[in-house]
């Protein structure tokens, strides 16, 4: 068998026999989730087909994160719908309003694994390729066969391998970095490809840098984004006391790849995407000065402790400006706990933050921070598409937690580093 | 399959958001769906699109969020056939898998605009566009039939296996 990369060796073994990239095969799952914002879909299609019994309730499970708690009668009913839908068939995880988004879940507890196959009915899944399992997306008819049948037609994704090197520089985060690969080479990167990330910075990235840097992985076109397993995914499993196969959550050693691009973390500076795509990209000393009504710090890209971190240190001690608000939503539970440990949620209401509920918030455009006509918004999330946060009129930046508190401390946006 | 009719033509980079908005997930009804189909581009463009059974658009088309109702939308719409300079992943997966034909063939595209009639046939991999024919790769088989049978959950209730 020929050397394989990450993306190969993990779908071999869903698959169960050796594969190689452009090769259409059927794969197993280790896990197939989905967001509540599918959950309806899933069962009216079960219902359609008649299917009344799913083949592994032991591999799903239902997280409700996207309008959680629900916003509207509907988006209640799809939560209830789904707690019962997950009772009826012994579903293995049904993780409750307020416990928060599904990849961090995933990350925080555990679920995902190095070497596993995971679906997800939400594009981000991607994320949690951090730990060296390959997530990936699927949309609602996939999902609802999958939980049917236990499987489902894949391609095998040939991989580009990025080779990061250098150190970030203090106050630049993992969010430039990915806003600087989509500088260099575009949203189109990646389509239909796998990534893998590589190279003499990685050992020096902690796990959230990861999550950070594999999230925004989708937004290249990957399917799948991961770091090979090392010190940091064992030291990771570790403290949650379980044991995983190294070796396969790593790519052979001479393995293939389609293409090989390398960024240089030490000449990075703040960077923002502008409206309305993720690789319109600006230096944001470069834009300095445009005025915003609302920061938004949160997401699966960006709703982590490091993150809390970063923009409390910026938000210490001032005041978000008049007429702006700051909107900050936790990944999760736990990152809404360790954030009240230290400190940092005082900090940030007292510089006039608002704190949400944990989950997906204002990036989804479904609740708690759509904007209004016209307005601007500074946001950590990974998505500045027209509409996208629940109004076309708006305009949507996309930066690092730092450079969003500073912007809403200055009104307008501004890099971290010039602030007063 | 043969599929013909004349083209609505989109740019590139064109995102779910735009071909289906969030706030309308919680619609199951696709013929309900299709009132927003490309409502991210005007309030005109869902009644624009029932005129034209081809959708055709540039380079990553679909990127972004998940949602299949941006496939289901259009199917509801009428449009018939997806022609695309190239495809964001999901935004494939959800047209193939919910029985939606799609072409990928930049060099198609380089000929279309909105109003240009085109026939295709998508087994065969050759589009008729005037006097011209253009080929293009088909999918592989597996994925036709479950085109042909209308979709992943359609193949499931017909009691077919991929």
């Amino acid at each position: 068998m020929s050397a394989q990369t990450m993306a190969e060796k993990i779908l071999s073994r869903a698959a169960g026999h050796p594969v190689t990239a452009g090769e259409f095969i059927e794969v197993r799952p280790d896990r197939c989730f989905t967001v509540d914002d599918t959950i309806g879909l899933i069962m009216k299609y079960h219902a359609e087909a008649g299917i009344d019994r799913l083949t592994h309730p032991e591999r799903l499970g239902i997280f409700c994160d996207h309008y959680a708690p629900a916003d509207s009668r509907e988006h209640a009913s799809d939560h209830s719908a789904g707690r019962a839908y997950a009772r009826l068939h012994g579903l293995k995880d049904f993780f409750e309003v307020g416990t928060g988004i599904s990849h961090q879940i995933c990350i925080d507890r555990g679920l995902a694994r190095p070497g596993e196959l995971m679906f997800n009915s939400d594009s981000h899944t991607t994320t949690i390729g951090a730990v060296g399992c390959f997530g990936t997306g699927l949309g609602a008819a996939e999902t609802a066969y999958v939980w049917a049948t236990g499987r489902i037609w894949l391609k095998t994704p040939p991989t580009i391998r990025i080779e990061l090197t250098g150190a970030l520089r203090p106050g630049v985060d993992a969010k430039d970095a990915c806003l600087a690969l989509l500088r260099d080479h575009g949203a189109r990167l990646a389509t239909y490809r796998a990534v893998e990330f590589h190279g003499p910075a990685v050992p020096h990235l902690d796990l959230a840098s990861r999550m950070t840097l594999c999230n925004m992985g989708v937004e290249l076109g990957a399917k799948a984004a991961m770091f090979p397993v090392d010190q940091i995914t064992i030291a990771h499993f570790a403290q949650l006391g379980i044991n995983i196969d190294l070796e396969s959550g790593r790519p052979d050693r001479d393995a293939a790849y389609e293409r090989c691009v390398t960024l240089d973390l030490s000449g990075l500076r703040p960077l923002a995407a502008r409206p309305h795509t993720v690789d319109n990209i600006a230096a944001v000393d470069t834009i300095l000065g445009i005025r915003i009504d609302q920061a938004f710090l949160g997401s699966c890209t960006n709703g982590r402790i490091e993150d809390f971190r970063a923009a409390a240190a910026i938000l210490a001690g001032r005041r978000v400006a008049e007429g702006v608000r700051m909107i900050v939503t936790p990944a999760s539970a736990l990152v809404l706990e360790q954030a009240m440990a230290e400190g940092l949620i005082q900090t940030m209401t007292r510089a006039g933050c608002i704190i949400t509920t944990p989950g997906c918030g204002a990036c989804a455009g479904l609740h708690l921070g759509v904007l209004g006509d016209g307005e601007v918004c500074i946001s950590s999330s990974s998505r500045n598409f027209q509409g996208r946060m629940g109004n076309p009129t708006a305009s949507i930046y996309l930066a690092a937690p730092a450079t969003v508190a500073a912007s809403a401390v200055a009104g307008y946006i501004i890099d971290p580093s010039d602030l007063r | 399959m043969l599929i013909s009719g004349p083209a609505l033509m989109l740019g590139d980079d064109v995102s779910t958001d735009i071909i289906y908005p969030g706030r309308y997930l919680t619609i199951a009804d696709r013929a309900e769906q299709a009132m927003h189909a490309l409502e991210g581009m005007g309030p005109d463009w869902p009644a624009l699109l029932r005129a034209y059974p081809v959708l055709a658009a540039g380079w990553n088309l679909g990127c972004g969020s998940s949602r299949e109702q941006a496939a289901t939308a259009l199917i509801g719409a009428g449009v018939k056939l997806v022609i695309a300079r190239s495809f964001s992943r999901l935004f494939l997966r959800n047209c193939i898998n919910n029985g939606l034909p799609v072409i990928e063939c930049p060099a198609i595209v380089d000929r279309l605009a909105t109003g240009t009639a085109i026939a295709a046939d998508i087994g065969g991999g050759a589009a008729t566009i005037g006097a011209d024919t253009i080929r293009f790769a088909p999918l592989p088989a597996s994925l036709l039939a479950i085109i042909a049978q209308g979709g992943l959950l359609a193949q499931l209730r017909a009691g077919g296996r991929p």
